[in-house]
């Protein structure tokens, strides 16, 4: 049997700049506050990328650095203090939390030992995680805070003997955090709780004897914080996307607790009766990824069950360790469904990714929002790769938007299909 | 270090990209980490750009950072050269790479010699300067480039008048309609475009530049240094008035005029001279509406409403102008965020407005708004905003701007055209005023709706039930404000029960 193959390209493509995770935190942690340490740059985006969000009061800043704090006119202990006094006075949060950026990389502005003293000072914890571009790329934001936040979870301390303590990590909206929680309550495993919850006053316990099982993809610094500076046992799964890796993902976890699924067949099953619709949309269809959030191998899995052929899955990075179980799943549902595996591309390069759009002109592209316009004038159907980030695709119960964003441009195409003008660029 | 939630102006490399990107055939090349590519996003999505960005990212990550980016920068200039063939590649730097202080100059002069392209690096200070101001600069920089490789006893004069028009851009507020309304009310005088730069231009166009008779700079955000550039070395005269309102139009024609006539026959002055105040009065009178507008009973109601105005220089002055002046409002307050223009700005507007505000802090724009309550708003999307939380109806005038503010339909605020737009915005910002009376007399139409929105924090105050009825009479559109206004008036006297009589000495108060 074949297998998947690896490739890396020069890195020269369009993603988010990670500290775009404050704006699905800070809704998530709700006594929270985020502050940016960084340039008018960084700034910028954040205003721009989340456009209507600034004007509702939200509970992140930026620290901008000026040319005085660059060349270290400024003190930037008592910048910081004064600003997180300021907070700390306005706002009140539970939490502040120090987002680091390429500047404070670059002239080294040592956050991890500030905070602490800041901390004292003020009375309130601040967490500080790096998420920055040099390193990481948009989705990873989340994962380096929630690294951060995995030293702050309190301590574990046994209960009971009779049952065994689970901690699901990644960040969800909570109606998805409460219906993932359900299911797993359906097999009768109980959750002890998630990192990060909606409080961070409520943060779970962490220690020897936890199993900890991760929701995304993009999770693997804090999967590695949890096995080695928490000492908690890993599961390792594939993701809750779709109701193949819903399945998969339940099926894990119950057979680390050494529970017998229940009903899952049927369930599974369940859900994809009711898609029935969208899947003769999408059946025999082609994708393409072109890569900038790290969902990519869960989606295209996912994909590839409803029947389209993928040709290429771009990613910015593939830890093959934490998304190990997705990739067998990946390796199965090809084999299953008898389609070829699809080329698998860390670090793309745009530019050659266009070349290869061109060449094969697939049904489906799912890129950033740079090249949708452009990759749509020329008569190729795209879908923006953000959206699955900001929707709710997790479980069973929300298969169906997965789908609704999948179908949208096929649908489109469709209502449009007779009028003669798909292709809308001179040359 | 600064708090700060928004801002005004962008940093400085968006104002470079801007540049790079308007020109046909350039291609700009980022050092800069992952994700500062976001231009490219901005472009595809606000412009509806159909073609790709012309910005690449040559990536700094770890090891760049380590080890400098050596070759890498070098490398992506060739590759980009042999991709795309562009006439000009120009290295653009970011806040990161300027900290980096790698040579990047020095990678320029390598990549020259085995790429066809020309390759430029972007002079711009990251820490010193804005979007604007980088824009203004990088602008000129070409311009430079360009026209030093040309001899200037080469250069002849069009035979009849021309003009360049400087500063027409990608991603500019309702840019590419004011261009298109200065290019017919050009052709409508008899002269010429020469030149359109940056937007759509090709790099080697530019040599033609000096062949015009004058420059027009459009908007003096943009464009001021290179028309400044050239009339010191290439003797051609710039015209930097706006031609936003009626009176700014009439006076920009007439500097044309007074531009060509240096240079024509002066046998053929006077023809031209009645050719162009024939003509301002026939658009002025006739052909624009705003003339007559203002004189008609629906502006009478405007008169000596309150309004206040707040954006880019441009912008912020002209529309202020065409307020006071033109349709007799009152602004009460005008400012800009344009604080390297402030001078300028305080000049401009002097005489038509009651207080000047200069500042990068939208919440001091905010409290001005709230401190004021005027009836309507002119300004950013940030002012469009706080108007939405106050109850008070806002234009948009100047960026920073979403992609609301890139319609499709034609939509100069320039020009002829333009004045008939901007009376548009003004006339259906302000509450319609025939509306205005009859809800006041007839108590409104959603009398049943219950009080929700709430801005005040003061919670002592009680409003009793019979205060709480005649509040519901009132308006919807104006029921926050006199809520709001009661209040202040209740907090300013020590009052804690609002009653209906206390309701009615408030308003005694503030109209008396």
């Amino acid at each position: 049997m074949e297998t998947l193959k690896f490739e890396c390209e020069t890195g020269n493509y369009h993603t988010f700049c990670p500290i775009s995770c404050v704006s699905w935190l800070y809704q998530k942690i709700s006594d929270s506050f985020f502050l940016v340490i960084g340039t008018k740059t960084c700034g910028y985006f954040l205003q721009n990328a989340l456009g209507v969000m600034i004007f509702a009061e939200p509970r992140y800043a930026m620290a901008e650095l000026e040319e005085g704090d660059i060349s270290a006119q400024l003190h930037d202990f008592d910048e910081l203090k004064r600003l997180c006094l300021k907070i700390q006075q306005d706002r009140n949060p539970s939490v502040i939390v120090w987002i680091g950026t390429c500047t404070t990389e670059i002239i080294k502005m040592d956050l991890e030992g500030m905070a602490p003293k800041i901390e004292e000072f003020i009375n309130r914890p601040i967490i500080v995680a790096r998420a920055n571009g040099l390193d990481y790329a948009f989705t990873q934001g989340e994962d380096t805070v929630l690294a951060a936040m995995a030293h702050r979870c309190p301590k574990y301390k046994i209960q009971s003997a009779s049952s065994i303590p689970l901690v699901l990590f990644g960040s969800l909206p909570n109606t998805v955090a409460y219906q993932l929680s359900k299911e797993l309550e359906d097999q009768g495993i109980k959750i002890s709780g998630w990192l990060p919850e909606a409080r961070y006053e409520e943060l779970p316990q962490l220690g020897p004897g936890v199993f900890v099982c991760g929701v995304n993809p993009f999770l693997s610094r804090t999967a590695t914080t949890l096995m080695r500076r928490r000492k908690c046992q890993l599961i390792g799964a594939p993701f809750p996307i779709g109701p193949d890796g819903t399945r998969a993902w339940i099926e894990k976890i119950c057979q680390v607790f050494q529970v017998i699924p229940k009903n899952l067949d049927q369930r599974e099953a369940n859900i994809w009766e009711n898609l029935q619709d969208y899947l003769t949309l999408v059946k025999g269809k082609s994708v393409f990824f072109m890569g900038d959030n790290l969902l990519e191998i869960s989606l295209a899995r996912f994909l590839i069950r409803c029947g389209m052929v993928v040709y290429e899955i771009g990613i910015p990075y593939m830890d093959k360790r934490f998304q190990g179980s997705e990739l067998n799943l990946l390796e199965k549902t090809c084999y299953e469904m008898n389609v070829p595996l699809p080329h698998i591309v860390e670090k793309p390069d745009n530019y050659n990714q266009i070349q290869r759009i061109r060449a094969l002109k697939p049904d489906l592209v799912i890129t950033g929002l740079a090249h949708s316009n452009p990759l749509e004038a020329r008569g190729i159907t795209t879908k923006w790769s953000v959206e699955f980030t900001f929707a709710q695709i997790h479980g069973f119960t929300n298969a169906r938007d997965i789908l609704e964003l999948v179908t949208r441009p096929l649908r489109r195409n469709n209502h449009l299909k007779d009028l003669g003008w798909s292709k809308l660029v001179a040359k | 270090m600064k708090l700060a939630y928004w801002m005004y102006a962008g940093p400085a490399h968006i104002g470079t990209l801007r540049v790079a990107s308007s020109f046909k055939n350039v291609h700009a090349i980022m050092h800069a980490p992952l994700g500062d590519d976001y231009f490219n996003v901005m472009r595809s999505m606000l412009e509806r750009e159909r073609d790709f960005t012309p910005v690449t990212a040559s990536i700094v990550d770890r090891h760049v950072l380590a080890r400098g980016s050596q070759e890498k920068v070098v490398e992506n200039i060739t590759r980009k050269d042999q991709q795309e063939k562009p006439d000009l590649i120009l290295l653009t730097p970011t806040c990161t790479s300027s900290i980096l202080q790698e040579d990047l100059q020095n990678f320029v002069e390598r990549a020259t010699r085995t790429t066809n392209s020309d390759i430029l690096l972007a002079d711009v200070n990251h820490y010193r300067v804005n979007e604007f101001q980088a824009a203004d600069r990088t602008l000129e920089q070409i311009i430079i480039f360009y026209l030093e490789k040309i001899s200037k006893s080469s250069i002849k004069k069009t035979h009849q008048p021309s003009a360049n028009i400087l500063g027409i851009f990608t991603l500019g507020f309702h840019h590419q309609h004011d261009c298109r309304e200065i290019y017919r009310l050009l052709k409508d005088l008899g002269i010429q475009i020469n030149k359109i730069v940056p937007e759509g231009c090709s790099v080697l166009d530019l040599k033609k530049i000096p062949e015009a008779w004058f420059n027009i700079v459009p908007y003096r955000e943009i464009g001021l240094m290179a028309a400044q550039y050239l009339e010191k070395n290439y003797d051609m005269p710039y015209i930097a008035t706006t031609p936003m309102g009626l009176v700014e139009t009439a006076s920009w024609i007439r500097q044309i005029y007074k531009l060509i006539s240096e240079n024509i026959d002066a046998n053929q002055t006077l023809p031209f001279k009645e050719r162009f105040e024939k003509y301002i009065d026939q658009q002025t009178r006739f052909v624009s509406q705003a003339a007559w507008f203002s004189r008609s009973i629906d502006c009478q109601n405007l008169t000596g409403k309150k309004a206040l105005v707040f954006g880019d220089g441009t912008h912020g002055a002209a529309m202020t102008k065409i307020l006071a002046r033109e349709m007799g409002i009152n602004v009460c307050c005008a400012g800009t965020y344009c604080l390297n223009d402030g001078d300028w700005f305080r000049e401009q507007v002097q005489g038509f407005c009651d207080q000047v505000l200069i500042t990068e802090d939208h919440t001091q724009v905010g409290n001005m708004i709230a401190e004021i309550e005027p009836a309507a708003i002119f300004g950013t999307q940030m002012e469009r905003h706080v108007g939405k939380r106050l109850d008070i109806p806002c234009g948009v005038i100047s960026a920073p701007i979403h992609i609301q503010n890139f319609p499709l339909s034609y939509r100069p605020f320039l020009g002829y055209e333009g004045t008939n737009q901007i009376a548009d915005l003004v006339y259906n910002s302000f509450t319609l005023g025939m509306e205005d009376h009859l809800l006041e007399i007839f108590g409104g139409h959603d009398v049943k709706t219950v009080i929700t929105k709430n801005l005040s924090t003061d919670e002592n105050l009680i409003w009793n039930s019979c205060a709480q009825k005649e509040l519901q009479k009132i308006p919807g559109f104006v029921r926050n404000r006199i809520k709001r206004n009661t209040e202040k008036y209740a907090r300013s006297k020590k009052i804690t029960d609002i009653t209906v009589e206390v309701m009615y000495a408030a308003k005694e108060a503030l109209t008396g």
